[in-house]
């Protein structure tokens, strides 16, 4: 006859669970960032490795300590600053000098994440507020492209790469500009099939929309993506764009080039869906989504710059909450009844 | 031809956990020996307990009533074997906590023929009469609510019934009672059906049964009677899918009010269990002295679908079932709302549908809580639409009058959805459940 157990937890309902957790989704992110940051290598050569590697090793190395002076345990397990530091790598020009990059990987981790409470707390997408720091501290740098393709690439580093702190980096090839640069400045459009592919110049992780959206597939796949952000934002985009350049073709860029150029499609798919900056409930994530292809399409037309993707995210993270609370979904049994 | 994608009715959200019910489903019914010692508490069912009858040292037969009604929410008592009431006191309840009841020892070797009382004839009885019937005979909710069904079944003023619903979704993970009472005791379905229909004065009478389950769904239709209007119709399988108000709307496209009752949307719903216990027990006039039982779980070694004598103790019936040395956690009903249990020494009791037995592998907690990263999954498993992400927050701090006035904190009925899918493992229900007592407790007062 078995024995009586000697104890018997107590612990309350439910006593399963999915199994799902902030780590896991969190891992997948990075691993859905991998082939984009892969073809960056490709694209740009060894700078591009230098500059993700020390965008990532620097925000891991910020939260490290960050914790520490709190008096915490590391929250390096929970991968969300892993994906912060590829995510910020990924939006960064190759060739960016490195103490920039470190500089800017603190400001990401300390201001955009700490500042607010940590995980889980922050208004803003760190990454992007590490760079937006870098754009208003450093305009020239961060608007200084490496050429796509080089012959050198993976051979050489631009001499950038390594210049001294709070000097001015000297630069030996300056490329012919971006994409949108290119539209915005000269009216030159580049071709679409160049931007799918992603040869072009531009920022680290803004080369192939093609991978993004494969990665982004992937999450949605997994259930750790809302979909409704990304093709609300490239809907919006396409639509306004579309219906400019119908009006004044030779005014405005076809809706194509002002999908796949720039940052748009990586940050539609991998920085507007920060959960914690985005809103939660469907109908949220929808109204964030054309709030921000509408910024997009606003800054990149009438606005100074030639890109505004980063600001458009920005401004629609600090929002979101409210835009969950004016679309709040009826309770079940409240509201309009039909009588039985 | 049934075509490849199938789409059944649901209500929106929810969640899939896995079934883990392939063992039991399809282990017939078998019947539990008797205890050495029966357990009764006086307050099996939600509601005024039953008041005793009987005396120490008094010779019952099986069937005999113990312990009469107290009231209309209650329920008499019915003895699960002839015996002796060997004592009546403090007995271990269902929560483990001492409470009035009795202790009676079955007499071994007796043929344990059950008295026969007064029928309730189908024909002839009153829709009053029949509601009588069902409270003489000690039914309650055996989904594992226990409230007493012929409360049920009467329409409160102005309201009509319309709709019959016997709910045979049965969607927590591993209970596969209600799915054996479907195939075993189809014709007492509906003769339960018949007495509840007349009961209630509904027209007609659908069952409700989970895809999970469809040979059950076939074996209901096949045997459908002629004199009855009744369907049986298959719903998706997803969990809390056997909640009262998920399933109404599923089977209607209705919601039950906020703070309303189905009635107030003329149904009403009785668990398949219960209806086949009905049409058991009325047309002999006997009451529920056994019920059926699932026993499963990693920590059971021979797991299935009992009959099982009310009063049996626990610790009795899994030394049957050879529980594992290993066990850890024994919980009453499924993993998803079942309270874990703090003592074997309680009885099995009419609102006992399963007990699952975890070992040390299963319940090994690991899980780190991190912060709430508004994912949002707990939105979209939220059965009543609620935010269970600010909910929690809000509890964190506190604020009950908030969650209630402002996030309909009180439509919450527990499910466990919302913690089942938190990837940072916040106990969100356990928050709700307790904010709800606190919230409770401060309007009392």
């Amino acid at each position: 006859m078995p024995t009586a157990p000697k104890t018997l937890e107590i612990h309350t309902s439910p006593h399963i669970a999915t199994g799902a957790s902030v780590d896991t989704i969190m891992r997948n992110v990075v691993y859905a960032l991998l082939p984009v940051c892969a073809f960056a290598v490709y694209v740009f050569g060894l700078t591009a490795l230098v500059t993700l590697t020390a965008a990532t090793l620097s925000c891991l190395l910020a939260e490290h300590l960050f914790c520490r002076w709190r008096g915490e345990a590391s929250t390096l397990g929970d991968w969300s600053i892993a994906v912060t530091g590829v995510l910020y790598g990924l939006t960064l020009p190759p060739g960016l000098p490195v103490w920039m990059i470190v500089l800017g990987g603190f400001i990401a981790v300390g201001v955009g994440k700490f500042l607010f409470g940590g995980l889980g707390y922050n208004a803003f997408n760190p990454a992007l507020v590490g760079r937006a720091f870098l754009q208003a501290a450093f305009p020239v740098a961060m608007t200084t492209w490496y050429p796509s393709l080089g012959a050198a690439r993976f051979t050489a580093l631009p001499s950038s790469t390594f210049a001294f702190p709070f000097a001015t980096p000297t630069y030996d090839s300056i490329s012919g500009a971006t994409p949108l640069a290119a539209m915005k400045f000269d009216g030159d459009i580049t071709a679409a099939t160049d931007l799918v592919m992603g040869l072009t110049s531009g920022s680290t992780g803004e080369t192939s929309s093609l991978l993004i959206i494969v990665g982004g597939i992937y999450l949605v796949a997994r259930n750790m993506m809302n979909w409704r952000i990304p093709v609300a934002i490239l809907a919006t985009v396409f639509a306004l764009s579309g219906g400019l350049h119908l009006l004044a073709p030779e005014s405005y860029p076809g809706p194509v080039f002002m999908l796949f150029a720039g940052g748009l499609m990586l940050g539609a798919v991998f920085m507007a869906t920060d959960m914690v900056a985005s809103p939660m409930t469907s109908l949220g994530c929808v109204l964030y989504g054309a709030l921000i292809g509408t910024l997009v399409v606003v800054i990149r037309l009438w606005g100074g710059m030639p890109e505004g993707v980063m600001y458009a995210i920005l401004l629609a993270n600090a929002v979101s909450p409210h835009i969950d609370n004016l679309v709040r979904p009826r309770v079940y049994g409240t509201g309009e009844q039909e009588s039985s | 031809m049934v075509s490849l994608i199938q789409r059944y009715k649901s209500f929106s959200h929810g969640v899939h956990p896995p079934e883990s019910k392939a063992t039991t489903s399809k282990l017939k019914i078998r019947q539990f020996p008797f205890a050495p010692v029966l357990v009764l508490p006086l307050a099996q069912h939600i509601g005024a307990p039953a008041k005793a009858v009987v005396r120490e040292g008094q010779e019952v037969e099986r069937g005999q009533v113990l312990a009469e009604a107290d009231g209309f929410v209650s329920v008499p008592q019915h003895a699960p074997a002839s015996g002796v009431v060997r004592k009546i006191g403090l007995v271990p309840g269902i929560t483990g906590r001492m409470t009035p009841g009795i202790y009676l020892e079955p007499f071994p070797g007796s043929s344990q023929e059950v008295a026969e009382g007064e029928p309730c004839r189908l024909e002839s009885a009153s829709a009053d009469d029949i509601v009588a019937a069902i409270q003489a005979a000690g039914i309650v909710g055996l989904g594992g609510a226990a409230f007493p069904t012929h409360v049920k079944l009467k329409p409160p003023e102005g309201k009509t019934i319309k709709t019959l619903i016997v709910n045979g979704v049965e969607c927590e993970p591993y209970l596969t009672t209600d799915h054996r009472v479907m195939l075993e005791q189809t014709a007492d379905i509906y003769m339960g059906i018949r007495y509840l229909l007349k009961a209630t004065g509904a027209r007609h009478a659908m069952i409700g049964v989970e895809a999970n389950k469809l040979d059950a769904a076939e074996t209901l239709r096949a045997a459908a009677p002629d004199d009855i209007d009744v369907v049986t119709e298959v719903v998706a399988v997803k969990y809390p899918q056997g909640a009262e108000k998920m399933l109404i709307t599923a089977l209607l496209g209705k919601e039950v009010p906020s703070g309303g009752l189905p009635a107030d949307v003329g149904v009403a719903t009785v668990n398949v269990a219960t209806c086949a216990e009905i049409g058991r027990l009325l047309p002999h006039g006997r009451g529920i002295q056994e019920r059926v039982v699932t026993i499963t779980g990693p920590a059971v070694g021979r797991k299935g679908n009992y009959r099982i004598p009310i009063g049996t103790p626990l610790r009795f019936a899994l030394e049957q079932v050879d529980i594992s040395d290993d066990v850890s956690r024994v919980f009453l009903g499924g993993p998803m709302m079942g309270q874990a249990l703090s003592s074997l020494d309680i009885p099995i009791t009419k609102g006992t549908s399963g007990f699952v037995a975890f070992t040390t592998a299963e319940t090994r907690d690991d899980k780190k809580e991190y912060p709430c990263i508004r994912c949002a999954y707990c939105l979209d498993a939220c059965p009543i639409h609620l935010n269970p992400s600010l909910l929690g927050l809000l509890a964190r701090n506190a604020e009950y009058d908030r969650m209630v006035e402002e996030y309909n904190l009180l439509d919450c009925f527990e499910c466990g959805s919302c913690s089942y899918v938190c990837p940072s493992h916040i106990p969100l229900v356990q928050r709700f459940r307790t904010s709800k007592a606190v919230f409770r407790e401060r309007q009392a007062s």
